[in-house]
């Protein structure tokens, strides 16, 4: 859900998009992170920690704590909570650790 | 290629622009990085009225505050700012590495001014790793900067400021309250702050912690109980609080990996709230030209970072041979500023922990070799 209504705040969002949460379509604006526009549809599971696979969500909000790193556009181990939001983006559970491509 | 430039400050909160504007206001030049897409740190989500006195802005909202230091810190022709630009490590031989958007740029600064800010505390208790249990700042990130209504039912833990300004801004959102516990037996923070919560019915529970958390994939409660006086729980007064979130509040900690990294000395000091590098009264680490500003020396408030920022800016501008004279005088005010804000009892906790600091800096320095 997103906040209408605010005693202090405006939102200026930007632009609506659609992106993709393991495949299915999910709506988004441009100056959300993924983390945010993925809480506002009500998905608080990014993934599963890699060797007791429980369940794992944000924590910091800020890029400092690697919890809630996901596959975005095929790069593993994205910060989804410090990466903003684009038309047709795929976000993805990350299985495992990722591999970092090196070029 | 390396980039030379005069002084690098990382970290663009109250202390590093504040920093910045100093240097720049002598005539340095001044590169700032910041790694988030704005700059204004911690600022950027403090829909509140600031605490501090009237030179420090307070009676302005801290987001009003934030844009105020950055406006001036944009629109002056001696200050870079990068944001999107995150300081990654400093080395021995002066250059220091930065990941701007996706480059990897070399810089090599004369001075370098470190305000990298602080991070939270976590806490340890079964099931503290459900999606639904966030740092303060996390929830404030999301509904105050992002316009997403972060839960339905809130379990807040810690009644120090931070817990207390988190819980009202969440019921701004149309959050429900569910409870604010803490361990301790007296409330933290302020208590006009503790008082708009309980005037709006949500209860405060001191010597009260966190037991358990509950859920199947996410948070679905949070089992609470007692602590006697020796902050050992008390059996059967195990309460149910139903929430989807649970919101830590328990502290924040320097986020001084940076200095750890380029070699300064460092020390854990309680009532800094953790690992600090060491500096002297010019905010210089143990490392010549390397300075630290703000939350990262100790957590404090913004008030005393934006004056520490200023004194690190003109200390640093001034071993550069920018206006020597006047950048003592205004290092001198600055720190005649930073001692009135800290003589009230809040600042007595941090005077304790500056003391244990000096103390370690004049045995470094009485113990060096002949060299
Ligand atoms: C809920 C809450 C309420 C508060 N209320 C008040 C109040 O009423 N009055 C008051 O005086 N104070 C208040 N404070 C405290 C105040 O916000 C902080 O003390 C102050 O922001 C510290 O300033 P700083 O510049 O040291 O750090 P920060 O504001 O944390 O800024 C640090 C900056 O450095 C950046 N950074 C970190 N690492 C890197 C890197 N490697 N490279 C580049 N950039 C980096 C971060 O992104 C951030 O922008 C409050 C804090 C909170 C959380």
């Amino acid at each position: 859900m997103r906040i209408e209504q605010h005693p202090i705040l405006e939102f200026d969002r930007g632009e609506k998009v659609v992106f993709f949460f393991n495949g299915q379509p999910v709506d988004g604006y441009t100056s959300e992170t993924i983390a945010a526009a993925l809480h506002a549809a009500g998905i608080r599971e990014l993934g599963h920690s890699p060797e007791l696979h429980r369940p794992r969500g944000l924590f910091c909000a800020i890029g400092n704590c690697s919890s809630c790193f996901m596959t975005v556009d095929g790069q593993p181990n994205v910060r989804v909570c410090v990466t903003k939001v684009k038309a047709g983006m795929r976000v993805e559970e990350q299985a495992g650790k990722g591999v970092v491509s090196l070029d | 290629m390396i980039r030379e430039v005069e002084i690098l400050v990382a970290g663009g909160g109250p202390a590093g622009l504040c920093a910045a504007a100093a240097a720049a206001s002598l005539g340095a030049k001044v590169l700032l990085c910041e790694r988030s897409d704005v700059p204004g740190g911690q600022l950027v989500k403090q829909t509140h009225k600031f605490f501090g006195s009237e030179k420090q802005y307070a009676g302005d909202r801290g987001i009003h505050i934030g844009r105020t230091l950055a406006d001036a810190a944009v629109n002056h022709p001696n200050i870079e700012i990068l944001t999107d630009a995150a300081v990654l490590g400093i080395y021995e031989d002066g250059v220091v590495t930065v990941l701007y958007k996706n480059q990897h740029l070399k810089i090599r600064p004369k001075r370098t001014i470190v305000a990298t800010g602080a991070a939270e505390k976590f806490l340890a208790f079964p099931n503290n790793d459900l999606p639904g249990i966030y740092g303060a700042g996390a929830v404030q990130t999301l509904m105050n900067v992002h316009g997403v209504k972060p839960a339905e039912r809130v379990l807040m833990v810690g009644a120090g400021n931070i817990g207390l300004i988190v819980s009202y801004q969440l019921l701004q959102a149309g959050v429900e309250v569910a409870g604010v516990i803490e361990a301790a037996p007296r409330i933290g923070g302020y208590l006009v702050h503790a008082s708009k919560l309980r005037r709006a019915g949500v209860p405060i529970r001191t010597g009260y912690t966190i037991k358990e958390a509950y859920g199947n994939g996410k948070l679905e409660g949070a089992v609470i109980c007692r602590l006697d006086e020796n902050w050992k729980p008390v059996p059967g007064t195990e309460e149910d609080i139903r929430c989807d979130t649970i919101c830590l509040a328990v502290g924040l900690t320097p986020l001084a990996e940076l200095c750890w990294q380029a070699g300064c000395q460092m020390a854990f000091i309680r009532e800094l709230s953790g690992h600090v590098p060491v500096v002297d009264g010019n905010l210089e680490t143990s490392i010549p030209g390397l300075y630290a500003a703000g939350d990262i020396s100790g957590i404090e408030e913004a008030s005393a970072a934006m004056v520490e920022g200023r004194l690190a800016g003109y200390a640093a501008a001034g071993s550069l041979g920018y206006e020597p004279q006047k950048a003592g005088e205004l290092r001198q005010g600055a720190a005649e500023e930073l001692a009135e804000l800290r003589s009230g009892p809040a600042g007595a906790r941090i005077m304790a922990g500056l003391e244990k600091a000096a103390a370690l800096l004049a045995a470094r320095k009485g113990g060096a070799g002949p060299c």
